[in-house]
């Protein structure tokens, strides 16, 4: 499968990628391009032009910002999963990107591409919802700094305006325990269900991949615990505020019925 | 069209090529190397595995123009002077292999997965392999290939 032809652009820094996002309303960022060109290939997207930031070297790092860690939006999924400041202080990261699809996706997808693509099923936007991470972004105004909880607006949709690069995002270090249980039938399949779960400032945050049409905080649960329920009662509020689709690898009900269980085994193993 | 640099098995070439060209076509249809193959065409297979710089990546979902100046190693570039790389020997000594469609991306992830850790478990074997599928299910030799490339002991 060949994608529609489109005009092709390297950039050379984000202020440039910037500019040449500004020439076409169709055009579309690419960084590893593991999101993206699946699409292109299936026409699913069909962009006139491509902006390449994948030779913006500093774009990819890992940097100990006192409080928090800052990652840079090209840090590739292999990077982060093998990074040791990650893996000492934000372990839930570290792990959750090596459960991405497989090592060649994860030697060129990134942890930028992978948070502006916004798809309810990927793994990364639910734990960076979880974390209350914050997403540094650059446009044509200058910078600003968007909350996880504000980022993510609807189906592959985000705050990102069409001419925005998401260039850092920061991940609080932890001080006590987070898991991210993901459920999948197949190697390298996307989550049928998964839960972030984070116990951070004295309380239990939690958020849920594809449950929805974006990745959503499970609030009740999180209001369950605060008000001193245990695991098991938490988890059976998992289904407010969500709504599970229905597709060939779950139905809503199954769905709902395996983020319960998922979130109580999360729970547990906080606990344990 | 754009021009691109680029090294396969050591080679430098250069091409005109159009941005929605994907590497594996830049490769086969362009330079007329086929021995990477085009398995599924929706990055779930594998078997179009090459090297860029040394690390494994599906050329299916990678553009020609992304390769600009990368060094890339398909199953031509592996075997030197007659002689087949350890991978391929292993692969073709414990028979890791049935139809063969599949073990061009096999063995690069293999030789990847092994620059990576050079001493992996057989469960690490089976999750570092997890970006390539074999249709006649062929693993169990696979994995052997694997630990005898890697010097292990293999078992009975």
């Amino acid at each position: 499968m060949i994608p529609a032809a489109f005009d092709y652009e390297l950039a050379g820094n984000i202020d440039e990628a910037i500019s040449l996002l500004g020439q076409s309303g169709e055009a579309k960022l690419i960084a590893g391009g593991h999101s993206l060109l699946p699409l292109m290939r299936l026409r699913f997207a069909q962009p006139d032009l491509l902006v390449d930031i994948g030779r913006i070297d500093d774009l990819s790092y890992v940097r100990d910002a006192g409080d928090s860690i800052a990652v840079g939006a090209m840090t590739r999924h292999a990077d982060v999963a093998a990074d040791p400041l990650l893996g000492a202080d934000c372990g839930i990261l570290a792990e959750t990107a090596a459960q991405i699809g497989d090592p060649q996706v994860r030697h060129r997808g990134t942890l930028g591409g992978s948070i502006a693509h916004a798809d309810p099923a990927s793994d990364l936007p639910t734990v960076l919802l979880a974390l209350d991470a914050e997403f540094d972004v650059r446009g044509p105004a200058g910078d600003r700094t968007i909350a996880a909880g504000d980022f993510f607006t609807g189906f592959l949709e985000s705050a990102l305006e069409p001419t925005d690069v998401l260039t850092e995002v920061r991940v609080p270090k932890l001080d006590g325990p987070a898991t991210y249980a993901k459920y999948n039938r197949r190697a390298q399949d996307w989550a049928t269900v998964a839960v972030a779960a984070v116990q951070r400032n004295g309380g239990t945050a939690l958020a849920l991949t594809n449950m929805a049409a974006t990745p959503v905080r499970a609030l009740g649960v999180e209001q369950a615990l605060a008000d001193g329920a245990d695991a098991a009662t938490a988890a059976a509020r998992v289904g407010e505020g969500t709504n599970p689709p229905s597709d060939t690898n779950g139905s809503a009900e199954y769905r709902a019925h395996l983020a319960t269980v998922l979130t109580r085994r999360a729970l547990e193993q906080l606990s344990a | 069209m754009k021009r691109i640099g680029l090294s396969v098995n050591g080679s430098p070439h250069e091409l005109e090529v159009e941005p929605r060209e994907l590497l594996v076509y830049v490769l086969r249809e362009r330079l007329g190397m086929t021995g990477t193959h085009v398995g599924c065409d929706t990055s779930s297979c594998g078997a179009c595995t090459v090297l860029v710089d040394g690390e494994s990546v599906k050329s299916c979902t990678m553009l020609g123009v992304q390769a600009e100046g990368r060094s890339i190693t398909t199953i031509e570039g592996l075997a030197s002077n007659g002689e087949l790389h350890p991978v391929q020997q292993a692969f073709h000594e414990q028979h890791g292999l049935q139809c063969g469609f599949c073990t061009p991306g096999f063995v690069l992830a293999t030789v990847s997965l092994l620059e990576e850790n050079s001493s992996p478990t057989e469960d690490q074997i089976r999750e570092g392999l997890e970006g390539n599928l074999c249709r006649c299910t062929g693993y169990h030799n696979i994995v052997r290939a694997v630990q005898a490339a890697a010097g292990k002991e293999l078992p009975a």
